[in-house]
């Protein structure tokens, strides 16, 4: 039980600190990797950190499942991006667009969850599922307010504009910080980092304290939970409340960074997928399982058909391999990956290191 | 005075009926040990006085109040504990968060926890440890301490002496005689010499109904009493 013990604490030391060290390649993503696709995933990453982060708050601290979770990220987005349309680019929009958005998601979690949290997990899944469904068939439907399947494209805060010029030297030109501008794409880029470093530190900072601690007998036993003296149902309410509303500032920090907003970037079913991958290969339960999952899964998604690439070319004199390592295969072995991943980290990678193995 | 009384109490669990008449009043103060054979109802019974399943008909009064339609969690923060038999604690939580999860107010009672860890000193010894990696014997001490974390006015055990090495066992009575002195004990136990040295009164139930109640002293004395209900000599 000791050697178990302290491989559990070495686990968990190790995910921290890996965990550390993604947040500080994120904080200095804009000068370390100096091109327009890298701060493009950077971006992604630190947003989908977030957002798994809060689908995590549901699956893993409480055993919800849930499919609603774009649902609340399109709201957001949404209600950002219909508002700086129709107002133009400013603050104004960005901030009631975002709180229209945590608003609606609030009246949709609260009738969801009221109405299907005490009926069985697969019934609840089911309605979320419903609901996903039908607000994704309005987005395209409703064109006039939406955009229909082309979206929305708009302008942000001024201060994001590229020509935006941070600090400037005594001749007018932009700055340059080891050789980066500091323009408006970077504070853009600080703008989603610096939010989703807050709502991420919230959500830990909410998952260790003892309304945490409840969620965590919930997910363990529910009947338990009650005889203790918990309102299992309310409990579940109120999470999948907080959950909602974490997406959704997602879903505007991310309508601010794309200066797009369509079904396909929020809304599609494409997305929750990915979110589940996320949550389930980073470690469920975890919170920093969040932020293993999501680097991963985006990092793939970006850039292994380009390693594909290059192994394909390395193996080129062997016969079938440069076949099989074909970049257009890149989701074929994404499924293998993520299938060996399941297989030796049943728990996740964060899951599976920080217990150390243990069985519970 | 009477602090539960349960009245006419029948319970069905899906198509099954397994309380068909319960009926007993269960006295301030002390330890009332339920007895019986495995199966006879003395788990539901429990069960449906916490709500966990629901009697009907029949009613559960609780210091005169009638709880037997109040939700599992309102019984519980009216002062009434559950210690169930398989000890009921949170493996993946610690042992401090398994008995700060009993407190309404989030906060430990530091005269409370220094007379639980007086009571069970392993829970000090391993405050910080998840509670799955607990031994048996740990865990039901857990699960105990938790229901004396904050005052009650009731602790409902179930059998929890059940798989526990004899030394264990003897700390257990120690510690429930001590509980007793401040908070009223409904026991079910099949431990007969556990209950005995435990018990002020009690009742046995067979087949889902009371079949007898009275002091344990009386019930102890007469064997040939306990061989036909609880076939102690079988």
């Amino acid at each position: 039980m000791t050697t178990q013990i302290a491989t559990q604490n070495t686990g968990t030391y190790l995910i921290k600190g890996i965990v550390l060290i993604i947040a500080a390649l994120l904080l200095f993503a804009p000068f370390l990797f100096q091109d327009v696709r890298s701060l493009e995933v950077a971006a992604r990453i630190c947003i989908f950190i977030v957002l798994v982060a809060s689908f995590d708050l549901l699956i893993g601290y409480t055993g919800i499942v849930s499919f609603a979770h774009t649902m609340f990220f399109g709201f957001g987005a949404y209600g950002a991006a219909i508002l700086l349309k129709e107002m133009g680019p400013g603050w104004t929009p960005v901030i009631l667009g975002g709180l229209a958005g945590v608003a609606v998601s609030l009246v949709f979690a609260v009738a969801i969850g009221l109405l299907s949290l005490r009926v069985k997990a697969i019934f609840f899944a089911m309605i979320t599922l419903a609901a996903a469904s039908v607000v994704l068939v309005l987005a395209s439907q409703l064109s006039q307010i939406t955009g229909g399947e082309d979206g929305i494209t708009y302008r942000g805060p001024d201060l994001f504009k590229t020509a935006t010029k941070l600090v400037t030297d005594d001749d007018g030109k932009v700055v340059r910080l080891w050789g980066v501008r500091l323009n408006g794409k970077l504070a853009a880029y600080y703008f989603v980092f610096f939010t989703s470093l807050i709502l991420f530190l919230a959500m830990l900072r909410f998952v260790g304290s003892p309304f945490g601690t409840v969620l965590k007998a919930i997910r363990e036993n529910e009947a338990r939970a009650e005889a203790i003296g918990y309102r299992v149902v309310a409990y579940r309410t109120a999470v999948f409340c907080l959950s909602a509303v974490v997406a959704s500032l997602a879903g505007t920090v991310y309508a601010v960074w794309l200066k797009y907003t369509g079904p396909a970037t929020t809304l599609s079913f494409a997305i929750m997928i990915d979110i589940l991958l996320m949550v389930v290969i980073g470690g469920m339960g975890t919170m920093w399982g969040a932020v293993i999952g999501a680097v991963l899964m985006i990092l793939a998604q970006y850039y292994l058909r380009d390693l594909m690439g290059v192994a394909s070319e390395a193996v080129a004199a062997v016969p079938i391999l440069p076949e099989l390592l074909a970049p257009d295969r890149w989701l074929f072995w994404l499924g293998i990956i993520f299938i060996l991943l399941v297989y030796f980290f049943p728990k996740g990678i964060a899951g599976t290191a920080m217990s150390g193995g243990a069985k519970q | 005075m009477t602090l539960l009384s349960i009245r006419n109490m029948k319970t069905d669990i899906g198509q099954y009926a397994v309380l068909h008449d319960i009926s007993f009043d269960v006295p301030e103060g002390g330890v009332f040990v339920l007895l019986g054979r495995n199966g006879a109802g003395k788990t539901t019974t429990l069960r449906s006085i916490m709500g966990l399943w629901k009697p009907s008909p029949g009613s559960v009064l609780f210091k005169g109040e009638d709880i037997t339609s109040h939700h599992t969690a309102d019984i519980a923060r009216k002062g009434i504990a559950y210690v169930p038999e398989n000890m009921g604690i949170f493996g993946t939580l610690t042992v401090d968060e398994n008995l700060i999860l009993a407190t309404t107010s989030g906060r430990f009672d530091p005269a409370r926890l220094a007379r639980i860890h007086a009571l069970f000193p392993a829970l000090e010894q391993f405050r910080d440890k998840q509670a799955w990696s607990l031994s048996g014997g740990q865990k039901q001490m857990l699960s105990v301490a938790r229901a004396i974390i904050e005052p009650r006015a009731l602790i409902l055990i179930d059998e929890p002496t059940k798989g526990l090495a004899p030394s264990i066992v003897d700390a257990m009575a120690g510690a429930f005689r001590e509980i007793a002195q401040t908070t009223t004990i409904l026991l079910v136990e099949q431990n007969f010499t556990f209950a005995r040295s435990l018990g002020r009164d009690m009742a046995v139930i067979d087949d889902g109904r009371v079949a007898h109640s009275g002091s344990m002293e009386d019930f102890a004395a007469d064997t040939a009493l306990q061989d036909r209900l609880l076939s102690l000599s079988a």
